[in-house]
Parts: structure tokens; sequence; C-alpha cells
């Protein structure tokens, strides 16, 4: 598979997401369970990915490096309800300097 | 949607415009971010801005260039399901916004494809019908315009810094993950939800290829969900009563 080919699958699977939203018959998802695990999905996918993207390494091997400080940066700015944008840059900033001051 | 303008009076009308078109412009910003990752991770400025014209959702595609950056091409069916996983939302969205928008045909398909967080938060806000109608279609098409035009501009800016790295472009995918997963830690269940599944992440991740962890630690949502179903705990919700798990991006 080629990644163009990739990009193309997950864009029509999305579509399928939402379109069938507009398709079934709502009684199938109004389950209390059902949409308690739906409601729940995201927060266990991004956390999930937020575990790997930070201390993974290349060969899926746990590292500590300057990722971590992104995350704290991140953590402590979303805290004081910093604004989406600041957030990624000042993450990208933490990084960038742990690293040039050869810490990870 | 003539019928729209006739019911709606005029200062309605503008106003709801008006929350539109400023929280369309406010999230297409970050389509800037968006952009750059994507270019970091791997994609090409093509890719990238199909991601945001034809999957336009945007936890969805920080999650497939993420999976993309860590595991290669060998990691794409993780990175078709993780994204596809997180796009499950806009589906229930749509059993929503579909009382309201009464959509046939190629409007349905178009109503669809803007089935997202915004669009179903600033139409589900308008107390009156017709509102509830001009709200999501003008934050739906507003938020499409500015992430298409930010992730453009963010693809051509990460294409210009070269290794990634050194801006610290990892670290901000980090931040991006964590940004979104914030606004959805309200709830109890929840928390112990990130827990379980950063711990089932990280267990796993040297033992299985690069992706899949991400979709083990769904599990948690599965594990949680049972078990707070089984306690009749409340609804889960947002702070402010935002929608259950509405994103800062698309």
């Amino acid at each position: 598979m080629s990644l163009t080919v990739a990009v193309l699958l997950a864009c029509v699977l999305c579509f399928g997401t939402k379109i069938i939203g507009y398709l079934v018959p709502g009684s199938i998802v109004d389950g209390e369970r059902v949409s308690r695990i739906t409601t729940l999905l995201p927060v266990a996918l991004l956390a999930g990915l937020i575990a790997v993207q930070t201390f993974g390494g290349d060969e899926g091997e746990l590292v500590l490096d300057a990722r971590v400080a992104a995350l704290a940066v991140a953590a402590l700015l979303l805290w004081r309800r910093a604004n989406f944008l600041v957030v990624v840059i000042a993450g990208a900033a933490a990084a960038a300097l742990v690293r040039l001051a050869g810490l990870g | 949607m003539a019928e729209t303008v006739q019911t709606l009076p005029a200062e309605r009308r503008t106003e709801v415009l008006r929350q539109s078109w400023s929280v369309g412009i406010a999230t297409g910003l970050y389509g800037i971010s968006f952009g750059a990752l994507s270019v970091a991770a791997g994609l090409d400025l093509w890719q990238t801005q199909a991601l945001s014209l034809l999957m336009f959702t945007g936890g969805s595609q920080f999650a497939f260039v993420g999976i993309i950056g860590t595991g290669g091409l060998a990691a794409a069916p993780a990175a078709i399901a993780t994204a596809t996983m997180l796009s499950i939302r806009n589906g229930l969205y749509a059993l929503q916004t579909r009382k309201f928008l009464d959509a046939r045909g190629a409007k349905r398909l178009a109503a669809a494809q803007l089935t997202i967080d915004e669009s179903t938060a600033v139409g589900l806000a308008q107390p009156e019908q017709p509102a509830q109608k001009l709200g999501f279609w003008h934050t739906g098409i507003a938020v499409f315009l500015f992430w298409n035009l930010m992730t453009f501009i963010g693809a051509l800016a990460g294409n210009a810094m070269g290794d990634p790295k050194v801006y610290g472009l990892d670290g901000a995918a980090v931040a991006a993950f964590t940004a979104l997963v914030w606004p959805r830690l309200a709830s109890t269940t929840a928390r112990l939800t990130a827990a379980l599944a950063v711990a089932l992440a990280l267990v796993s991740s040297p033992l299985v290829p690069a992706g899949i962890p991400v979709l083990i630690a769904a599990l948690a949502a599965v594990a949680l969900g049972l078990r707070s179903a089984a306690h009749h705990e409340p609804p889960l919700e947002g702070e402010d009563g935002e929608l259950p798990g509405s994103d800062p991006v698309p």
C-alpha cells in the first residue's frame, strides 16, 4: 500500500463514519453502553497516542528525551487555560530548547 | 436556504453568522500546525492537503500523521484504523444534526462532510430550527475554508524548515494531542480511561509494531465504558455545557 492509497482509504472511512449517522435508524446507537464507549474512545486513543509519541523510541522501546519537556509545558499551559496554538508552539519550543541544551 | 432568510429575523441572522464565522476562523487557524506536522511526519504537500479536504476531522488527521511519523508506511493500517475510530463521534453528531438539517441528496453528502465538533456545537447551540441550520452550514463552511487554507500554509512552512526535530516539531505533536484530550478529561471515568490507555500503550509499545499500541489503548474505553454503565454514573459531559468530547480543532 502506498502512502497516498493509505491517505485516501482513511479519508473514505472517515467520511463513512460521518454519512452513516445520516442514514442509520437512530435506535441502533442510542444504547447507553454504546454511547459511553464511543464517548470514551477518543480519550483512550488520544491518551495512547500521547504515551507513544512522548516515550516511544525508534523500535518502540521506551525512552526519556526532550519530548517529556513538551508534554510538561503543554499540560501546564492547558491547566492555565491557554489557547491551542499557544500550547502547540510552546511544546515545540520546549523540546527544541531542551535539545539545544544537549539534554536529549 | 431562501426559507431560512424569511423565517429568521435579520438581527438573529447576523448574530448567528458572526458566531459561525468567528468559530470558523479561530478553529481554521490551527490548520497551520497540522500542515507543518504532516510534512514533518513524511507526507507530501498533496497528501497533507488531501487529508484536510477529504478527511476533514482534525483529531483523526493529527492521529493519522502522528502514527505514520512514528511507524512509516508499515504503520499505515494502524493509522487508518485509529483515524477512523476517532471519527466515529462525527457519526453520533450526525444523529443530532440531521434532525434540524433535513438535507437530501448532494446536500446531505455535503452536510456529512461538514459534520464536525464545531458545526454541530454551533448548530445545537441555537434555540430555533432555522438558526440551527444556518449556524451548522456557515460554521462548517468557515472551518472548511480556513482549515484548508491554513493547512496549505503550514505544509509550505514545514517543507521550508528542514529537520523538524531542531524546531521541536515532535514536541509540537505531543502538545497537540495533549490539547486535544484535555477538554475530554472532565469526568473521573474519562481520567481513569486515559490513565489505563497510557499504561496499555506503554506496556505494549516494545512488544508490538508501531501504531498497534494506540489500538490496544482503545480497549481502555471499552473496559471503563462497560464498568461505568454498570455503576449508573451520570452521563459524561464536558465543561461549560460543551458537547462531550468537543475538540479545539475540527
